[in-house]
């Protein structure tokens, strides 16, 4: 009996290290590095130290946060439309990948499971060469004479992007905004073909059947049953897709323009250029926050409407 | 009370005899054959069922009774061979264009939906107005007796909720033909049996014309009003429950239905009123003649309920043997002895335990002699 108490008392350990050492992870690689970039943002500069937030000295303690930095993101327009940008490349490259992303998920779910392997090792094959290279490989495919340019202005599609106002003039496809999403709609498609294939794999296809069963058509059934099933697949996928395209850098550097500059590069500016690291540390918390407390939110009422649901 | 017997016609519940005089069967699966790739898993099937019939196809799995019904439902498209429906041809009619419904084994309820909507699906796409929806789901709710399960999703149910959202999710519809895939093959022992009579007393108030799997016979047998016992793609025997019992037409289905002795011997006496087959431990004296020949090869087959045991040797010469308790097993409701005859062969007895103590119990390695009737075999040729 006290061998088993034992037992179970080392094995709830276990269990406890197994969940703690994530958590550990998130605390020392995420939080604390926050709470620092945090506090930086609110020191003040003395030449080439940060001032202490709390000195003592002759009796008097003092505690100085300085929120300037923070006054100065909401009056300068440049930070603003900078989140904004960021914001709208994202939402767009998410969108653009839900689109692409969930017919090939759905077909690839529904194929011969002896072809699925295949299929699956495709989507993740371009993560076995370099990100940058392929990336790169875009700026030469989309430049004059590269044949992807020369493809879409022959077909005249560069007349339709210029008119949309996604390119600066017909014939010019690189450093404008359809070169940035078509480089993070390519680089971040797997982040969401992957959640959805996965989501999309295990349904239940008698499920499809018993819709059929009572009168759904094909089309019916897949917007009645298979896209309210897959939620799950579909949130997953497009935060995947959305957060980490909030602050990319490289990709905005590579393809995207003058115009379509994005909080990432701001924050590089102050951090490289500026060497104003309170500044660039509050524009990274805003960021931070701008991107948590919206998914925080979602997800807290996602969770109540399981709970109601479940 | 001399007229009672004109008076109240026996009970047949909906034999094929119901299909009348001429006219066409409500439900006709024509010489239907379904090809996989070379494996035939129906196998030139012919079956036509009555309007208001429940229906069974009893097999083991791989039998090819799922097939069958997922071709009636339109999940599959048969190879060769027709299925008519109220005088309708099935062919070329995808599944959301036929006039039946199915209720899916383990349910396929729509776990995003709550009982009502689930309940509801099939009505709306049918574009009803909104209120004639939700009159007759909740005319279903009342059937089905889940008023107040209403607004839960499917996984805040018992088993037995579940299966009752199917059944009323299937019968919303009104449909002319009602399917059912296992139906009672994901509940346990104890609510199988009383679902059992409350979804047969449901369909039978609905009406509706029934068509069920399964491969528990218990269920077919309690349910079904006629029974099609299924191998190998092909019907073996079809015909109301007590008839596949007591006549079954060959040593697969008298030994898949129930529990069998069976007996090979060779037919020794062939008269008119009587034939008796001698086999290893005991000579059959059945009362009945069989059409066979002398020195034929014939296989008896004797249930266990039919056959007592005890101590002393009857009087009888025939139907008798003699042999050892090897094994015993107690059920409560009744005994079932393994007795080891001369040969080695063992015999199936059951004994209701009719007291609570017998004064004289049998027990291991007890001899005995068993004992039948002359009409208790089964004489099977094939």
């Amino acid at each position: 009996m006290k061998r088993l108490t034992a037992f179970l008392g080392w094995l709830r350990r276990g269990r406890t290290a197994v969940i703690g050492i994530p958590y550990l992870w998130l605390l020392v690689f995420f939080l604390l590095p926050f709470l620092i970039l945090a506090k930086i943002s609110v020191s003040e500069m003395e030449t080439v130290q940060f001032k202490d937030l709390v000195t003592y000295r002759d009796g008097l303690l003092q505690l100085s946060i300085k929120l300037g930095n923070y006054v100065f993101i909401t009056q300068d327009e440049l930070y603003w439309r900078t989140y904004v940008a960021s914001l709208k490349y994202a939402a767009a490259t998410t969108v653009l990948c839900l689109g692409i992303g969930y017919p090939f998920a759905y077909f690839m779910a529904r194929a011969k499971s002896t072809v699925q392997p295949a299929l699956l090792m495709l989507v993740m094959l371009p993560f076995w060469t370099s990100f940058l290279l392929r990336v790169y490989s875009w700026k030469a495919l989309l430049s004059e004479h590269g044949w992807v340019a020369d493809l879409l202005i022959a077909s005249g599609a560069d007349q339709l992007l210029a008119a949309a106002g996604l390119i600066t003039a017909p014939g010019k496809l690189m450093n404008t905004p359809f070169s940035l999403v078509l480089g993070m709609v390519y680089t971040y498609l797997p982040f969401m073909v992957l959640p959805l294939y996965g989501n999309l794999a295990k349904m239940d296809l008698r499920l499809l059947e018993a819709a059929a069963d009572l009168g759904a058509t094909p089309w019916v059934t897949f917007w009645k049953i298979t896209v309210p099933l897959s939620k799950a697949g579909i949130i997953a996928g497009s935060m995947l897709v959305f957060i980490p395209c909030v602050g990319e850098f490289v990709i905005p550097e590579l393809l995207g323009g003058p115009e379509t500059m994005m909080i990432g590069r701001t924050m590089w500016d102050e951090f490289f250029s500026n060497n104003d690291w309170p500044m660039a540390s509050a524009v990274a918390v805003v960021m931070i926050l701008l991107i948590i407390v919206p998914l925080a939110i979602f997800n807290k009422y996602q969770a109540e409407a399981q709970e109601a649901g479940r | 009370m001399a007229s009672s017997s004109t008076a109240a016609p026996a009970v047949t519940p909906g034999g094929p005899a119901a299909a009348g005089a001429g006219q066409p069967a409500f439900l006709q699966i024509r010489d239907v054959v379904k090809d996989f790739n070379g494996y035939k898993a129906v196998d030139h099937v012919s079956l036509d069922i009555a309007k208001g019939e429940i229906f069974a196809l009893l097999g083991s799995s791989g039998c090819g009774k799922t097939t069958l019904l997922r071709m009636l439902a339109g999940f599959e498209t048969p190879t060769s061979g027709q299925i008519i429906l109220n005088g309708q041809d099935l062919a070329g009619l995808p599944p959301y264009e036929r006039p039946l419904n199915m209720m899916f084994q383990s349910y396929a309820l729509f776990p995003h939906l709550t009982v009502w909507e689930n309940i509801a699906f099939g009505l709306q796409r049918e574009g009803w107005a909104k209120d004639r929806v939700a009159e007759r789901v909740d005319a279903m709710l009342k059937l089905t007796q889940l008023g107040k399960y209403a607004r839960r999703r499917p996984h805040q149910l018992s088993g037995g909720q579940q299966q009752r959202v199917a059944l009323a999710r299937s019968l919303a519809k009104q449909p002319q033909l009602l399917l059912l895939d296992e139906p009672l093959g994901a509940l346990d022992k104890k609510l199988r049996e009383q679902t059992q009579i409350e979804l047969v007393n449901i369909i039978e108030q609905v009406g509706v014309t029934c068509v069920m799997v399964t491969h528990d016979q218990e269920e077919a047998m309690t349910m079904a009003s006629r029974i099609a016992v299924m191998s190998e793609g092909s019907f073996l025997q079809v015909g109301h429950p007590s008839e596949i019992y007591e006549t079954p037409a060959s040593r697969f289905v008298a030994d898949f239905i129930g529990n069998v002795n069976l007996m090979d011997g060779t037919l020794a006496v062939d008269e008119p009123d009587h034939v008796v087959i001698d086999c290893a431990d005991c000579r059959h004296y059945v009362g009945h003649g069989i059409t066979g020949t002398e020195g034929m090869a014939v296989t008896v087959a004797l249930r266990p309920e039919k056959i007592h045991i005890g101590r002393h040797a009857p009087s009888d010469a025939f139907n008798t043997a003699r042999g050892t308790i090897k094994e015993l097993s107690y059920f409560g409701g009744y005994t079932v002895y393994h007795v080891q005859l001369g040969s080695g062969a063992v015999l199936k007895v059951t004994l209701a335990n009719t007291q609570r103590h017998r004064d004289d119990e049998l027990t291991w390695g007890d001899e005995v002699w068993a004992h039948w009737s002359r009409s208790a075999h089964v004489v099977l040729t094939q």
